[in-house]
């Protein structure tokens, strides 16, 4: 078990180069150079390949790209042009409100899922049932940044329980979380109800009730426990997706973090910032896939054994 | 009896069975009545608008829904309802599009995989993995960062960031079709790769791409207003609804309708391929459980 | 001890309504073994799962009358059933590959049951698990029991399920065909294993099975079961030698026995009917060799024998001694 984090870890080394090769050699495609921004009115051409010079952009791409990646590594990420500070500080200044708000959205996801989901199933075919699944449904339709201003409109604005916008304590986490885990939830729920219908169909569940245990020992215990490994699996795999609306809900709600830091710097053709802040969100949404899929070797004993 | 009933059966057409079990199946139905509608919306939008979608009235800004303005106006006093149906058409184009093109990239990446297998398979699956594992909207946001905005960076940013599914459908299901006994016959009747790939292997693998297509023209149609609503999609004055509600944020106190009713028609909308797509999972007895997420 | 009387089950498929069982009627005395047979299909299984009163649970509706030492099942609540069932009443299901919860060690899902219905601690539990896994021959059963599903042979799953089933000290075993997944030898060890217990502690066996040999070994009652319903019960000794019911006979045809002709072994021809097409008459009437006209249109009516067999047939009085 152990060997087999270690090798997968490893694996995550591969996976961040070829991301930082495909951010980078995306990023020079986007026309209009860096440079000219930087230039002020009346420079020459003399200044301009001086600047080229000072930033290393006279060499050929992969060049550029080495030296890029060793100082990305040592933890240099550059200087972001508009703010004149370094790139690292930013990302460590805005990490820790993104991480929040995706942790909290990714646990709504997942615990409302899934009562959503086990009430859906035990109640099969009943209007319960037609209810949560519409309830889910939604969950997946609706776009979190919609889903925020429409929070924001009934318990800021005519309720006034909760703040509108900002960051600081609890009360500002809890709609942004709710509007990114609300679309999660839907899909969460959706996997538990057909993974726990399927589980219910199997033999095994017929020998529990021969041995006269109780229906809810047989639901919680067994079948959740069963049905609840394909949900993780798919929670992997769909990180992304889930915490993708995390970007227009920082916007949505005035929030500091990577996504609002990434789009603020797309408008402004500030790249050094969209290159680091779009790797570490990658990166961020890979290492969750895997931690999910550690915990899914593991909860599963196949699975286990087959990377014992 | 008997005989005869399955006589009967034998003369449908797989279409007209597919269509019996689709009548039978309520949800179903009505997301293909959502979605007609919406057809017929997009395609007579011209028509249908009470006003000009552009017209703008300065003396009527920010109204609420009444009877002359039934949805009501927005910040520059252009008709909302007509603005909204307007809206469809662009929201059904750019989904229908762009989920065009995932499929075709999918179907290329994925038949490549799934035929060739070995390292082809390798190299193409970890990259459609890799894809897969990024949220679309980084991709997305990229892309148009690099064409620059407008619907069609969108369309072709939402086409290039949803492909990865249907190339691991593809795949997955032509991996499994490879080796059955009918495409053995046919290549030791000399098909060539292309041909077998192309005739046999795509077409029998098709259904669960349907399903998972219906599905993504929903998903496209939100990420397009996701796009539109960070700035990224259509530009003024085209009204796609993720726009609308971009340029409505700022008045979100005053006039929530501007947000409100847009995200509903979308809403809708997209329920209406959820519906339709879980509906043809039953209908075609689709396997992958993948496919309907 | 166990007395079944008109039993029937019907499910709604596709709106339609189908029986695959019905008119079930046989009874057992406390330390008796019953011998179900009857080929694939012919509900076997789903009559075992209505004694259990497990058929609810996938939407069977259930009519007749099951009385067990006097209490009469069918009228039992949920709550009532759940502390019969695997207590009073175990049951080993058919398909031990997959009858156990993949993620649970097997031990465990031994305990569970011991837990549920003995009052004992959890390490007796644990020890007495243990014990009914030496008992059941299960070599290393200390070690089998960390085991996973997963990681046991069909063989040893086969004999986790049986030690499920036997574990709680029940009145009634209903087991369903449940040396399937053993080979020949260790099946002998079980049936005898399972004799034991019968006589011993005077529990029920209601052994399902399409082995013949199985029934002549250690049943003392059998009921022949066709399309869904009982057409021969009786006595097994009865049986064998005097078989009333046509496909009774046809059944022991197929039973090779020593100093028979190479090549004489019969399979009966044609197939068991399904439940959404039995024949109106008799449902062995495509099939059976005295078929009359009567047959096609009347469904017989069940009689009882002065040898004590009762028998579902127009021609219960044909002579039909075997070979
Ligand atoms: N849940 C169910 N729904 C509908 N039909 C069923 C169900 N369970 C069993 N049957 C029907 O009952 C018949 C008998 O099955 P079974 O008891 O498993 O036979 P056996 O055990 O003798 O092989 C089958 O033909 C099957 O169609
Ligand atoms: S009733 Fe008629 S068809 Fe049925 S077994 Fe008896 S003789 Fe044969
Ligand atoms: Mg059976």
């Amino acid at each position: 078990m152990w060997l087999y984090i270690f090798r997968r870890t490893l694996l995550l080394i591969p996976i961040f180069f070829v991301i930082t090769v495909v951010v980078f050699s995306l990023i020079h495609l986007v026309p209009g150079d860096p440079i000219s921004s930087l230039l002020g009115p009346g420079s020459t051409l003399d200044d301009r390949d001086a600047l080229l010079i000072a930033y290393g952009l006279d060499q050929p791409l992969w060049i550029q790209y080495l030296r890029w990646i060793k100082d990305f590594v040592m933890g240099d990420m550059g200087q972001s042009i508009i703010e004149k500070q370094p790139v690292a500080d930013m990302i460590f200044y805005n990490m820790p409100f993104t991480l929040r708000l995706g942790l909290l959205s990714l646990a709504i996801s997942f615990f409302v899922g899934i009562t959503l989901g086990i009430i859906s199933a035990v109640k099969k075919n009943t209007i319960i049932d037609y209810i949560s699944m519409i309830i889910a449904l939604l969950g997946v339709t609706v776009p979190a940044f919609w889903l925020g201003l429409i929070l924001i409109l009934i318990f800021a604005v005519e309720l006034s329980w909760l703040p509108v916008s900002g960051s600081g304590g609890i009360e500002y986490l809890i709609l942004p979380a709710i509007s990114v885990g609300l679309g999660g939830a839907g899909l969460v729920a959706r996997i538990t109800r057909v993974s726990m219908l399927e589980i219910y169909n199997q033999d095994f569940v017929l020998l529990l009730h021969a041995k006269g245990i109780s229906q809810n020992a047989i639901v919680i215990k067994h079948i959740l426990r069963n049905a609840i490994m394909p949900v993780i699996t798919i929670l992997g795999l769909r990180l992304g997706f889930i915490l993708g609306g995390a970007v227009s809900i920082e916007i949505v709600f005035g929030r500091p973090g990577i996504g609002s830091m990434l789009l603020t710097a797309l408008f402004r053709r500030d790249y050094p910032v969209v290159q680091a802040s779009l790797i570490f969100l990658t990166m961020a949404v890979i290492i969750g896939a895997f931690i999910t899929d550690i915990i899914y070797s593991y909860a599963d004993p196949r699975v286990r054994d087959l990377y014992k | 009896m008997s005989i005869d009933y399955q006589k009967t059966k034998k003369h449908k057409s797989p279409l007209k069975v597919l269509l019996k079990r689709l009548a039978q199946n309520k949800m179903g139905l009505a997301g293909v009545v959502v979605i007609l509608i919406l057809i017929f919306v997009a395609a007579f939008a011209h028509i249908l608008e009470p006003y000009s979608y552009k017209l703008q009235d300065i003396s009527n800004m920010s109204q609420p829904p009444s009877l002359t303005h039934l949805l009501g106006t927005d910040e520059f006093g252009r008709d909302l309802l007509s603005r909204i149906i307007r809206g469809a058409r662009i929201s059904f184009t750019v989904g229908v599009v762009s989920v065009a093109m995932s499929v075709l990239i999918g179907l290329v990446v994925g038949g490549l995989a799934g035929y060739f297998g070995g390292k082809v398979d390798l190299i193409l699956t970890s990259f459609a993995d890799l894809t897969w594992s990024m949220p679309s909207i980084l991709i997305a946001l990229l892309l148009v960062a690099i064409i620059g905005p407008g619907l069609e960076s969108v369309v072709l940013a939402i086409g290039l960031s949803y492909w990865a599914q249907y190339a691991r459908l593809i795949r997955g299901q032509i991996l499994s079709l490879k080796t059955s006994v009918y495409i053995e016959a046919t290549r030791s009747l000399g098909a060539s790769d292309f041909v077998i790939l192309v005739k046999h292997l795509i077409p029998n693998s098709i259904s669960p791409v349907i399903v998972a297509a219906t599905i993504g023209v929903g998903n496209a149609i939100v990420l397009e207003a996701t796009l539109g609503f960070l700035g990224m999609g259509a530009q003024p004055p085209t009204p796609s609804w993720g726009a609308m509600m971009s340029s409505g944020t700022a008045y979100l106190f005053i006039s929530p309708w501007v947000i409100v009713f847009p995200g509903i028609a979308m809403m809708i909308t997209v329920l209406g391929f959820n519906l339709f797509g879980d509906a043809l999972v039953d209908i075609m007895d689709v396997k992958n459980r993948e496919s309907n997420l | 001890m166990l007395k079944v009387s008109d039993l029937a089950v019907e499910f709604t498929v596709d709106k339609k309504t189908i029986r695959p069982i019905s008119g079930i009627s046989f009874e057992m005395q406390k330390g008796e073994v019953l011998g179900v047979v009857g080929e694939t299909g012919s509900g076997k299984s789903l009559t075992a799962h209505a004694i259990m009163g497990l058929t609810s649970l996938v939407g069977g509706k259930i009519s007749g009358q099951i009385v067990f030492e006097g209490k009469d099942l069918l009228s039992k609540s949920h709550k009532d059933m759940q502390s019969i069932r695997g207590a009073e009443i175990s049951f080993i299901p058919q398909n031990p590959m997959t009858s156990l919860d993949p993620v649970y060690r097997v031990g465990d899902q031994i305990v569970e049951g011991l837990l549920k219905h003995l009052k004992i601690t959890k390490w007796a539990a644990k020890k007495r698990a243990i014990e009914l896994m030496e008992q059941l021959r299960i070599p290393n059963a200390e070690r089998v029991f960390e085991q996973y599903p997963h990681q046991l042979s069909g063989g040893l799953k086969q004999r986790i399920v049986i030690a499920i089933g036997i574990g709680t000290e029940p009145k009634l075993i209903i087991a369903d065909e449940p040396t399937t997944a053993l080979d020949v030898t260790v099946q002998a060890q079980i049936i005898r294993l399972f004799k034991e217990l019968t006589v011993a502690n005077n529990v029920g066996l209601l052994l399902i099975t399409h082995d013949l040999g199985v029934i002549a070994q250690i049943c003392d009652k059998i009921a022949v079961m066709y399309a869904g319903n009982v057409v021969e019960h009786g006595d097994i000794k009865t049986v064998f030698s005097d078989p009333k019911h046509p496909y009774t006979r046809a059944l022991l045809d197929c039973i090779p026995y020593i100093g028979m002709k190479k090549g004489s072994l019969k399979a009966i021809e044609g197939n068991v009917p399904t439940p959404s097409n039995f024949p109106k008459g008799c449902r062995y009437s495509s099939r059976c060799p005295y078929v009359i006209p009567q047959c096609k249109t009347e469904f017989p009516e069940t009689i009882e024998l002065a040898c004590g067999t009762k028998v579902t047939c127009n021609k219960f009085d044909l002579n039909l001694p075997r070979h």
